[in-house]
């Protein structure tokens, strides 16, 4: 509380020149709001009078479940029989108690309900999930007014509009809120916005001035007031409404609005009036629903599925009409059926009856064409797939404490076949943690520390050059050699580094300037000024941590908190704000003593994204005033003063370093300042800041723009937006695996091209594009002029001849605005779609959603979108795949999202290594369903064909049961879950393997109809060969001949082996598991005949004691077995063997080579391989140190043109 | 209590593989080398599994005589329904079958059907398992339908299967002297002895306005009835043989049998032949060179693809 009151003394309006000076006066007037969409009416502190009808408005109560008790049995049903398979079983199960089924009625209802079942528990399982998620939220506490000044807390859901509540430091905002007063005096408070725009850097926001005295409990005894407003609606950044209080109305503007789900931040408490709840809200409003998610495979399937539905029809009709024929023409003369003694099903005199009832009972007999058990089977093999996702300790964060999740379990196979990354940057790219790693200081580089991306470049380079020796001539060696040492120097500093204790945000290491050095380098001077700008030069307030004595600091961006710690690791501690007044102790003074030096601050010109600069103007204690300025580079170096351009050039050369290496750069000038100067210009400054009017802040920013002129330039400042870890790698792979990545960022532009640079996103040398919109208040010129802006762009890259060039597509969110516009949309996004990386900047969370369907529709490939905060919720549902970062404080952004992981890194792992696996299981598991079942499924309709069409199935209806249940379900369900096509290490050295899966090389139609007329072959071979081999004759020593149950079974045993088999010839990875399963499921069939024919023959029927009696002894069941099930084999197996040698796939050569267990006897070959499998990329760290090479080779082979020996070209 | 704790350790690893997909696994891959040493031995298995199979396949004597319009007199053939429908035309018949070829005991009896739909869905369901084992204590016949019941009693056997049974009848007589035929052990045994009931005699059967197949002696139980037991094993084909009876003595070269029998059974109606077969058998029982073939041909291709993957190999090797 005491450092609340502390900085209660503060007026920090005061010291700001242009962020929250609104003007104070009502001069503008009320806002006119009268007719639609203002309609809504807030009785402060009144909240009764909103129990009631026209103001009872929806209470802060939220859910975000799909179903709620009532609706979930119809919902989830209708959810179910959307799809067309369940469609057919539920009317089969229906048809099924009549006597048309060939089958009994349990043997079709059973698996139905069992299938059902078993789904719908799953959607009942995660939508309950949600809705603890919801009791969570809405049972967090908040302080309200209850009465007589009186404050109480009460449950979110409970709150009303118009209640007052107090908001305490660091707690989320529970509904839109009215900020009355704060406890800053003049009614400041700072908000954090991370969950609505991914923003960091907090936002100011301003009270009304005529509520500032209601700064205490009690002073809301006696409060009422009066709000009129804008209906909800989903916009953030505007508010209109009108606040009426003690008879006089003021105008309210979004600066005076604490929307929910932001956070309150360096501010002790605020007070405000709820005015939107709950769904009202524009959090709230701004959710869009979240549409259940069908991956593409499974959208596909839907239509394998009609494609069976044709054939199941078209052979039920076949049938049908062979019956009716048959029944018409020749039934009369079978005597032995009793034509003339039958019922309507059999009555040769009505055909055409006979024929229609005879197609139901055909649908349901060849029903085996449709897979029933696929669905069923597929749910359980996700669910495991999910569970090895959960399970996977390798994306298992230990810091935090979470492992990877997957939601849904829908969308596993959607992994492996992602084509576009739509990413949110702050919290899932950068810790949003800044750290001072370098600097230049009067045209002298300090800092050597490297960058993460200098870091791998240097690694890289050293083991291409390594590479080279061995090739290249005696005396370029030693280059390389030389080349490498200076390489490995980099390296090693930073191994060093590694054992120092880290700082928070300084990670500077450099002893010439640490320790108080500085003092002995030639320009100790500017370097005292350079600190110091850092310690002055700023926004934060010190705060004094009690445990270490040292201070921490609170700013408005990350940036400025990195600086001041810097500026005290360099001895120049910033101790104290006062409302005049910086404190700083310096260390390594001449006298070598600490001294507290106080500056007086005259003015302070603080950033803003327009002006790219900070000034401050202070009067040390010598009484000299100094103009001390940080900015943009090209802002400051455009301000500099003739003389002040000394060590611009060297400065230039370190910023353009810096740049390149990833980190964000600014540069420090200063000058110093004539008394009667400075008082000319500061009356100008204050006449212009008393001024009303609208073109006061014109005015203001003029002066400024006078005294900001003429500076020298001190250095520049190097800071590393703090990556997560292993970021550029993880960047790097999913770009040889060909991923497009693209930025969606809440950010300021700048902000946005350094971390492009630092995820090597962006590098020195891509054509950046930059879309933006020109100032202009019609609206159709401004769209004119981005059409020509992207137009142009186009051009360009089409015009461009260099292979290596590469484009990126910056784009701010107003002019995306422009952009996403329905006209405009498509050539936008085709655009964008020529570029390596696009960075889209200060993007709504409406637009992230926006620019999501965009991509996912216009181009129609698969889109995952990966994000923490809740402003990224909008694209994690309109994504095909959405991704969220746990771990983090808002969980909206995990609990919309499909998967969860703890850090962006494991991204690769899910979807090189999961994706790919899930989906190659998943597509190899739904091909051979189809294959199992159009090879079963056709001999019952072959047979039809031999038995009059009569509907009569020549297997047993317990083999039939079991077919799908227990005898080849096991087996390809371990395929399913367990199937490698190449192990987990070898899918992250090969990224490009990957890209089979959004090439959709395992589920086009050609693959699918090779698989059916697979299936369509198989059937043929097992029925007529069988056929024919068991024609007439005995089939025994003994003479007996084969009956129907004795040529069922053995073309079912027949089956049971072709398939398995040829499961097995799919699988290219056993455990024991698949061993047990595949061999098992034959082992057990035979098991069942030996059981089944043990029965009482009332059980068994014609089955007792097939086996053991009649097949067993028979040599020619032995050997029907085998010649069928290995013809059926035969072709597929010749053309697999044919594919792998002939025309082999990536990852048939990889495993190939680790057959012959190559990888370790040639290291050389396998990584040759390596790098021959990466995907033309133009991003990442890669491409980036590619770019490095070639430019770094031309370099070489000019310099020394006569002694390069050209090696033999690289046998490849 | 180490050993314990090791096995408890192990488990925890194995479950640690499980989960982390690592579980040892063999990754066998089609290598060219194995693909042609695959084929290879399919080729050399199924080569002499086949030349086996028609050596077996040849053993078999067979001889076959196609009898039903034979054995319609002359004027009646116009008009072969009504003659056999008319019980009051002797319906004795004799054909001669010729040895070709020296048949070894026992020499198994087939008749043999054409275009009799016994797999017909209305045909293989009208039968009452129960019925067949428990006799007339068992009184749901309704999956006998239409042949249930006659003048409100039941029907033992009920069904169309049983009424429908094949009752020509055949007597072989070699050089004069009557070849005995051996007419038991041609059902299942495991049918006789736990499908039949061993009580339970025909009851009420062939009483009605429609009179099918054969008649059964009512003082038989239905266990010992095997022509009965045989008939009701219905067959998967249309055409189809079944077990009459064995011959237990040899015929030689040159033998003539002739045949003495009762052309009772209407097939005429339909159209479907009959046939009279004498088959010896072998290990892979009767005549069976499909087999043989298709054996012979799979290893064949076999052997060829090998051939076809090892030129391709050597001309495009990598």
């Amino acid at each position: 509380m005491t450092r609340g009151r502390i900085r209660a003394r503060l007026r920090l309006s005061h010291l700001y020149t242009f962020a929250c000076t609104r003007p104070e006066a009502t001069e503008e007037g009320p806002h006119s709001i009268e007719g639609p969409g203002y309609s809504r009416i807030v009785h402060c502190n009144q909240p009764l009078m909103h129990k009631k009808k026209p103001f009872k408005y929806r209470s802060n109560y939220i859910s975000t479940t799909k179903y709620n008790l009532f609706t979930f049995l119809p919902k989830a049903l209708y959810e179910q029989f959307h799809r067309v398979a369940n469609l057919y079983f539920l009317s089969a199960a229906i048809v099924s108690v009549t006597p048309l089924s060939p089958f009994s009625a349990v043997s079709m209802i059973a698996p139905l309900v069992f299938v059902v079942g078993l789904s719908m528990a799953k959607e009942a399982l995660e939508d309950w999930r949600r809705f603890m998620q919801d009791i969570k939220v809405n049972s967090r506490k908040v302080k309200f007014h209850k009465e007589e000044g009186v404050f109480d807390y009460k449950s979110w859901k409970k709150l009303q509009v118009g209640d007052v509540v107090k908001v305490e430091k660091d707690q989320f905002f529970p509904a839109d809120l009215l900020l009355l007063s704060s406890s800053y005096e003049d009614g400041i408070c700072y908000v954090e916005t991370m969950n609505l725009d991914g923003e960091t850097n907090l936002k100011v926001k301003r009270a009304l001035e005529v509520t500032l005295p209601l700064d205490e409990d009690a002073s809301f005894k006696n409060f009422t007031g009066k709000i009129k407003c804008e209906d909800p609606n989903p916009s953030l950044y505007t508010f209109i409404g009108n606040f009426e209080y003690d008879h006089e109305i003021y105008a309210l503007d979004p600066s005076q609005i604490l929307l929910r789900d932001s956070k309150l931040r360096n501010t002790a408490f605020v007070y405000g009036v709820v005015i939107f709840t709950g769904h009202d809200s524009k959090v709230m409003q701004n959710a869009t629903k979240s549409p259940s998610k069908r991956s593409r495979i499974e959208r596909k399937m839907d239509y394998i599925i009609y494609v069976l539905f044709s054939l199941l029809l078209v052979i039920s009709l076949v049938s049908s009409i062979g019956f009716a024929v048959k029944t018409k023409f020749d039934m009369p003369d079978w005597w032995y059926l009793q034509p003339q003694n039958t019922d309507d099903y059999y009555d040769p005199r009505k055909p055409v009856l006979s024929g229609v009832t005879h197609l139901i009972t055909a649908l349901m007999l060849y029903g085996y064409l449709i897979p029933i058990s696929l669905y069923v089977s597929i749910e359980v093999v996700k669910v495991l797939q999910a569970t090895f996702i959960n399970q996977d300790i390798q994306m298992y964060d230990e810091e935090t404490g979470n492992p990877a999740q997957a939601r849904t379990s829908n969308l596993n196979e959607e992994l492996g076949q992602v084509d576009t990354i739509l990413s949110d940057k702050t919290g899932t790219l950068t810790c949003n943690q800044m750290d001072f790693l370098k600097c230049s200081i009067a045209g002298t580089a300090y800092g050597m520390s490297s960058s993460e991306v200098e870091l791998a470049a240097a690694q890289q380079m050293a083991s291409d050059l390594e590479d080279q020796d061995v090739e290249r001539s005696t005396d370029f060696r030693q280059k390389g050699k030389q080349q490498e040492i200076e390489l490995e120097t980099v390296v090693i500093s930073e191994d060093e580094m590694v054992h120092k204790s880290p700082i928070k945000g300084f990670s500077f290491e450099d002893s010439r300037v640490m320790e108080g050095n500085w003092l002995n380098e030639p320009n100790a001077d500017v370097i005292m000024l350079f600190f110091r700008i850092l310690a002055i030069c700023h926004t934060a307030v010190p705060e004094l941590n009690e445990e270490t004595g040292s201070y921490t600091y609170e700013s408005e961006s990350p940036d400025e908190a990195a600086f001041l710690v810097a500026a005290r690791e360099f001895g120049f501690e910033f101790c104290k704000r006062t409302q005049s007044s910086v404190f700083v102790r310096e260390r390594y003074s001449a006298s070598g003593q600490t001294i507290e030096r106080e500056f007086k601050l005259l003015n302070m010109l603080e950033f803003t994204s327009k002006r790219k600069r900070m000034t401050v103007i202070v009067r040390d204690e010598d009484g000299q005033i100094l103009v001390l300025c940080k900015g943009a580079d090209s802002i400051i170096f455009d301000r500099l003063s003739k003389n002040g351009r000394l060590y611009e050039e060297d400065t230039t050369r370190h910023l353009n370093e810096y740049g390149e290496a990833g980190l964000r750069t600014l540069a420090l000038a200063y000058k110093r300042l004539g008394e009667s100067e400075y008082s000319a210009w500061n009356n100008e400054f204050q006449e212009a800041k008393t001024t009303i009017g609208p073109d006061r802040d014109l005015m203001l920013e003029n002066i400024a723009e006078m005294m900001e002129r003429d500076l020298i330039l001190v250095g520049a400042t190097a800071v590393e937006d703090k990556l997560q870890k292993g970021v550029p790698q993880c960047i790097d792979k999913l770009a040889q695996a060909g991923l497009k990545i693209w930025v969606l960022t809440g950010d300021k532009v700048e902000t946005a091209i350094n971390i492009g640079y630092a995820c090597s996103l962006l590098r020195q040398g891509m054509k950046q594009i930059c879309i933006t919109e020109i100032s202009s208040d019609a609206k159709e010129v401004v769209k004119e002029n981005i059409l020509l802006q992207m137009t142009n762009a186009s051009q360009m890259i089409k015009l461009e001849r260099d292979p290596h060039a590469a484009f990126a597509l910056i784009i701010d969110g107003k002019t995306l605005a422009y952009a996403l516009e329905d006209d405009v949309k498509q050539q936008f996004l085709v655009l964008a779609v020529q570029c390596a990386s696009v960075i889209c900047c200060r993007v709504s969370p409406k637009q992230k959603a926006l620019v999501t369907r965009l991509v996912k529709e216009g181009t129609g490939k698969t889109t995952l979108a990966i994000g923490d905060g809740a402003n990224d919720v909008g694209m994690i549902k309109e994504a095909d795949i959405g991704v969220g970062i746990s771990g983090v404080e808002g969980m909206q952004a995990v609990m919309a999202s499909d998967f969860s992981i703890a850090q962006f890194r494991f991204l690769e792992r899910l979807l090189v290594v999961h994706g790919h696996w899930c989906y190659k299981r998943i597509a190899q598991m739904v091909c051979y369903f189809f294959y199992k079942n159009i090879a079963f499924g056709l001999t019952l309709f072959y047979f039809e064909a031999f038995a009059g069409f009569s509907g009569q199935s020549i297997y047993d209806d317990w083999y039939m049961l079991l077919f799908n249940v227990l005898l080849t379900s096991l087996p390809v369900i371990s395929l399913g879950v367990f199937e490698q096509d190449v192990s987990s290490e070898v899918c992250l050295q090969f990224p490009a393997v990957y890209q089979q899966g959004p090439k959709n090389l395992f589920f086009d139609w050609y693959k699918i109809l090779g698989w059916m007329g697979n299936g369509l072959y198989s059937s043929l071979i097992i029925f007529f060969l069988n056929i024919i081999i068991f024609y007439d004759q005995a089939f025994r020593e003994e003479g007996q001949t084969a009956s129907m149950p004795a040529l069922g079974t053995t073309m079912f045993t027949c089956i049971i082996w072709a398939l398995n088999c040829q499961i097995a010839f799919t699988m290219s990875h056993f455990t024991w598991i698949q061993h047990l399963f595949i061999w098992g499921s034959i082992a057990t069939w035979y098991l069942f005949l030996f059981v089944y024919g043990r029965l009482s023959p009332s059980i068994s029927g014609n089955a007792y004691q097939i086996l053991v009696e009649a097949l067993a002894p028979a040599p020619i069941y032995w050997l029907a077995t085998l010649l069928v099930t290995i013809a059926c084999n035969l072709p597929y197996l010749a053309h697999i063997s044919y594919q792998r040698c002939f025309h082999p796939l990536d990852h048939h050569i990889i495993q190939e080579i680790k057959y012959y267990k190559k990888d370790v006897e040639d290291q050389r070959m396998w990584t040759r391989e390596r790098s021959r499998a990466r995907e033309r990329t133009m991003i990442g760290f890669s491409a980036r140190v590619d770019a490095k090479i070639r430019q770094l080779k031309g370099k070489l082979q000019r310099k020394q043109p006569s002694s390069e020996i050209h090696s033999p070209a690289r046998s490849s | 209590m180490d050993t314990d704790r090791e096995r408890h350790r192990a488990r925890e690893t194995a479950f640690y593989l499980f989960t982390q997909q690592s579980l040892p696994a063999c990754k066998p891959v089609l290598t060219p080398g194995w693909v042609i040493a695959i084929f290879l031995f399919m080729g050399v298995i199924f080569i002499p599994v086949g030349l086996v199979t028609l050596r077996a396949s040849h053993c078999v004597v067979e001889i076959v005589d196609r009898y039903d319009i034979d054995c319609v007199p002359e004027p009646s053939r116009m008009d072969k329904v009504s003659y056999i429908q008319d019980d009051s035309i002797p319906k004795n018949c004799s054909r001669f079958m010729k040895v070709h070829k020296y048949m070894k005991a026992p020499i198994y009896i087939y008749y043999q059907l054409d275009n009799y739909y016994q797999n017909h869905r209305r045909y293989v369901k009208s039968r009452s398992d129960k019925q067949l084992l428990d006799g007339q204590k068992y009184h749901d016949t309704s999956s006998c339908q239409p042949v249930e019941s006659n003048n409100n009693r039941p029907i033992v056997p009920c069904g169309l299967i049983a009424w429908s049974l094949f009752n020509d009848t055949f007597e072989f007589i070699r050089e004069g002297a009557e070849l005995k035929v051996n007419r038991k052990n041609i059902a299942w045994k495991s049918d006789r002895s736990h499908k039949f009931g061993k009580n339970v005699y025909p009851f009420n059967f062939q009483n009605g306005t429609l009179i099918g197949g054969g008649k059964l002696n009512p003082e038989i139980p239905l266990s010992d009835q095997e022509d009965l037991i045989v008939w009701m094993r219905t067959s998967a084909l249309p055409s189809f043989r079944k077990l009459y009876g064995r011959i237990e003595e040899d015929l030689d070269v040159d033998d003539v049998v002739v045949v003495n029998l009762m052309n009772n059974y209407n097939t005429y109606s339909f159209g479907g032949k009959k046939k009279l077969a004498l088959s010896t058998s072998s290990w892979l029982g009767g005549k069976n060179d499909f087999l043989g073939h298709a054996c012979v041909f799979a290893g064949c291709s076999s052997l060829t693809l090998a051939i076809i993957f090892m030129l391709l190999h050597v001309k495009y090797r990598r």
